[in-house]
């Protein structure tokens, strides 16, 4: 066929991925919400822009981009998890236990408090994809069984770890950089390379975005589903025992609401609820924007209570933008 | 005839060649379309008389949808004018439309699944009683009246996702009947009824003829348009070509037409030496039928697998494939006994299926071209979070080359392509699996006259080049022209193997209905 060089060619035009106006033209609504905010923060807010606050704000978002980065693979699937919060107590108290009243050796504690959510997100994905019941149901229900579950095995007070040494886990630094920004830093390439190096990362889009299709394509279903639920587990997991490394301590009431904020990054950073489209470097910005909605009326002294009404306001608008320039793409018309 | 047409100024290409004395119920004059890049519609002229069905024929991408779509009130023209008994109407919504006595059946119906029949028949008006409640005894009596004229015998308190699809249509239609409509657009009617549900609807469209409706018809099957219009008009590449009386026209002439070039070699077929057998079913049973069932599909053959709607094809083939659970028996593949069935084994051992339903079951209409045709074959380009650029614009390019598929660039996404270049996208998915067994189900549904043509190709060709390849189809005249061997299958099991010299649509028809 004549065209063919020409279509090769035009193949070469938008690479696959990487490349960073690629990366712009995906989000380019949402740069230009965080662009808006970081102007806004810097010139209204003083200290905004001092490193000590740019180090603050990234530890305070490093949670909540962990979280965020299972939820939205969730998310991807048309699911949801709503485990992650109930799961950060679960997996603080577990590896503070198993520190203080079993004495493991202090890998053996951090990776028994990750496997706990290996275990409780294997649950999910087998559950999901095995019955068919919804990811709302099955991971609102597996919040509850882990809430309680912290509350019982802490025996409902804040359990105090007595090794100095785990403390380090969540406030080290590597070079100047605090360790979970650290962690942030590389999970989030992670996701980067699972999402576009990978057959199971287009197994992923193409699960979400039509499930029939992909089992008529040769994709395991079952497998795809499993691995993101137990994923999000491991990733929720391993930022509770962060957090407890960081307060010392693990606290049954840790992470009360913390599913919220990761689902609203999520879908910030253009994650689409119906399944099937999401981006690493969309949700990334997301958490960002959520981080600086927080840390910057902090330093306006904003009532803590108005955040939650201003972050509730952002979201909707957010979603409302990211929605209208998907229009004509996504699911509409015939 | 139509060489002069085309060349002749827009004001004369208008449909002269009908006389008719009836009043007109609709009529389009000049009417334009553009979307974004995409001059959808040039200088359309329609009419419709009282009691007219007026045939639209038209290749995939022509025209049709977007066209019913402006007379439906969904789109609005950019330029042209629309009369609707004689008065000039601008739409601004599909209620506008609707309260104009336009109704519209859509390919897929819009019926809500989880109401019941009377409230889907007045929903968005539903009637209430002196409470200002919605009164469900009202409404099923007042629908029962409608329910009787589309000849539909089914309590109005049903659930519509219980009804088959012909009933659904029957709804709709009653629904239309409801709103006093004058005019009713069925677009392809009739691509997912059964035989029984095929004659009714012709029956209710010739009674509402009689009623001096005006119907537009769109479909893709000749012998549906020679056994039901008065006229045809066709369009080709959003232009107006011409309308002809049913009663003066070839199928020949129509697909001339429609493609603006003859269509030879319609059905393409060089017929090979069978090879050795590469799929082998022994009593092999499955669904509600469990009867066993005996194939084999030998390499470089097409065998043909003919049958009603609801004879277990897709079933049978889907139960190979481990799509669906269950099945007992055997299945050998190149003389090899298969363990345990599921479709990401099944393609490792070198099949592949083309599903029936491509919107649902085919594509990923959110993804562009290059991600649902590389789809099912990434192990061949990534491997250890590297990703093979090269080849994966290989199989994309390929794809888009032997299938000919019409895209503007691999970007594109499926879901704004016409229904025979979404098949292809489909095909071209499989194709890069490398199949040595390929079965396809339906494969040129709802596709148009030249990609039907393009289709037939290139499972001829694949066939030559060792394939082996099973043809599931509903269309007899496409079986017997393409197929080596040809199954027949009725009630979950084959009722006959016949041969080529053995083809005979009488014969075949016979084994169908047992």
């Amino acid at each position: 066929m004549k065209n063919g060089i020409d279509l090769l060619d035009r193949v070469g035009e938008v690479p696959v991925a990487g490349s960073v106006s690629k990366f712009i033209k995906q989000n380019l609504g949402i740069l230009i919400g965080f662009a808006t905010l970081l102007v806004f923060l810097s010139i209204f807010a003083d200290n905004f822009l001092s490193w000590a606050n740019m180090v603050n704000l990234m530890r305070s978002v490093s949670t909540n981009a962990i979280l965020a980065i299972g939820v939205m693979l969730s998310i991807m699937l048309a699911g949801i998890d709503l485990t992650c919060g109930a799961l950060v107590a679960l997996s603080g108290v577990v590896a503070v236990l198993s520190l203080n009243n079993f004495g493991l050796p202090l890998p053996l504690a951090i990776v028994t408090g990750v496997i706990i959510g290996v275990v409780v997100g294997l649950l999910n994905g087998l559950v999901i994809a095995y019955t068919g019941i919804h990811p709302f149901v099955v991971t609102l229900a597996m919040q509850s069984i882990c809430r309680g579950a912290a509350y019982l095995a802490a025996g409902g007070q804040p359990v105090t770890a007595r090794n100095t040494a785990f403390t380090a886990l969540g406030n080290g630094y590597l070079g100047p950089i605090p360790l979970p920004v650290v962690y942030m830093i590389v999970l989030f390439f992670l996701l980067y390379l699972l999402l576009n190096k990978t057959r199971l990362g287009r197994h992923i889009y193409a699960l979400g975005g039509n499930p029939t299709a992909a089992k008529y394509s040769g994709i395991n279903v079952v497998k795809v589903k499993v691995f993101v639920w137990a994923v999000s587990g491991l990733l929720s997991a391993f930022a509770g025992v962060v957090l407890a490394s960081r307060m010392s301590s693990g606290q049954p009431t840790a992470g009360v609401g913390y599913e919220t904020d990761a689902i609203a990054a999520a879908v910030i950073g253009g994650t689409s609820m119906y399944g099937g489209v999401g981006r690493a470097g969309g949700v990334f910005i997301g958490v960002l924007i959520i981080g600086m909605i927080s840390n910057g009326l902090n330093l306006l002294h904003v009532n803590s209570f108005w955040q939650y009404v201003i972050k509730g306001i952002i979201i909707i608008v957010a979603v409302y933008f990211d929605m209208r320039k998907n229009k004509g793409n996504v699911r509409t018309g015939f | 005839m139509t060489q002069l047409l085309e060349a002749a100024p827009s004001f004369l290409r208008t449909d002269e060649n009908i006389v008719d004395s009836r009043p007109k119920l609709v009529e389009m004059k000049g009417v334009v379309k553009t979307f974004p890049g995409v001059k959808a519609l040039t200088d359309i002229h329609l009419t419709l008389h009282q009691g007219e069905v007026l045939g639209l024929l038209g290749e995939n991408g022509a025209g049709k949808s977007t066209l019913m779509n402006v007379l439906g009130g969904i789109y609005k023209p950019d330029s042209g004018s629309v009369y609707i008994n004689g008065e000039e109407v601008h739409f601004d919504g599909v209620l506008a439309a609707q309260e104009a006595g336009i109704a519209f059946v859509h390919q897929e119906l819009a019926l809500e699944p989880f109401l019941t029949v009377a409230e889907n028949i007045f929903i968005g008006r539903e009637v209430k009683n002196k409470a200002g409640l919605v009164s469900q005894r009202e409404m099923e009596t007042q629908a029962r009246p409608f329910l009787r004229m589309v000849g539909l015998d089914v309590d109005p308190q049903m659930m519509v996702n219980s009804l088959s699809m012909g009933q659904q249509q029957m709804v709709e239609i009653a629904k239309a009947l409801s709103l006093n409509s004058r005019v009713i657009v069925l677009d392809e009617p009739t691509s997912s009824l059964s035989e029984n549900e095929v004659e009714n609807l012709f029956q209710i469209v010739r009674k509402l003829k009689t009623q001096g409706m005006g119907i537009i018809y769109i479909s893709h099957k000749m012998s549906e348009i020679f056994d039901l219009t008065d006229n045809v008009m066709v369009m080709r590449d959003g232009c107006y070509v011409d309308t002809v009386p049913t009663s003066n026209t070839t199928e020949d002439e129509l697909v001339h037409l429609m493609v603006g070039r003859d269509v030879e070699n319609y059905y393409y077929r060089t017929y090979n030496e069978p090879g050795d057998a590469a799929l082998e079913l022994r009593d092999f049973a499955c669904g509600p039928w469990e009867k066993p069932v005996n194939l084999t599909v030998r390499q470089r053959e097409i065998v043909g697998v003919y049958g009603l709607i609801g004879a277990g094809r897709s079933e049978l083939f889907e139960t190979v494939m481990g799509l669906r659970n269950g099945g007992s028996g055997t299945v050998l593949v190149h003389g090899n006994e298969i363990g345990a069935r599921d479709p990401v084994r099944m393609q490792q051992h070198g099949l592949a299926y083309v599903p029936e339903d491509r919107k649902t079951q085919g594509l990923f209409l959110f993804g562009d071209v290059m991600f649902n045709t590389s789809i099912a074959s990434l192990g061949d380009f990534i491997s250890w979070l590297r990703v093979n650029e090269r080849k994966e614009k290989e199989i994309v390019v390929n794809a888009i080359e032997t299938l000919n598929i019409k895209v503007s660039s691999p970007q594109t996404r499926v879901g704004t392509l016409s229904g025979g270049n979404q098949q292809k996208v489909v095909l071209g998915k499989w194709l890069a699996t490398k199949p040595e067994i390929l079965i396809l189900d339906e494969p040129t549904r709802g596709v148009d006259v030249g990609a039907k043509a393009e289709i037939y190709k290139i499972i001829n060709e694949l066939a030559a080049q060792g394939v082996a390849v099973v043809f599931i189809s509903s269309e007899l005249n496409e079986v017997m022209n393409m197929s080596d061997r040809l199954a027949v299958m009725r009630e979950g099991e084959i009722a006959a193997v016949l041969s080529r010299d053995e083809f005979n649509q009488d014969v075949i028809l016979k084994h169908a209905l047992g």
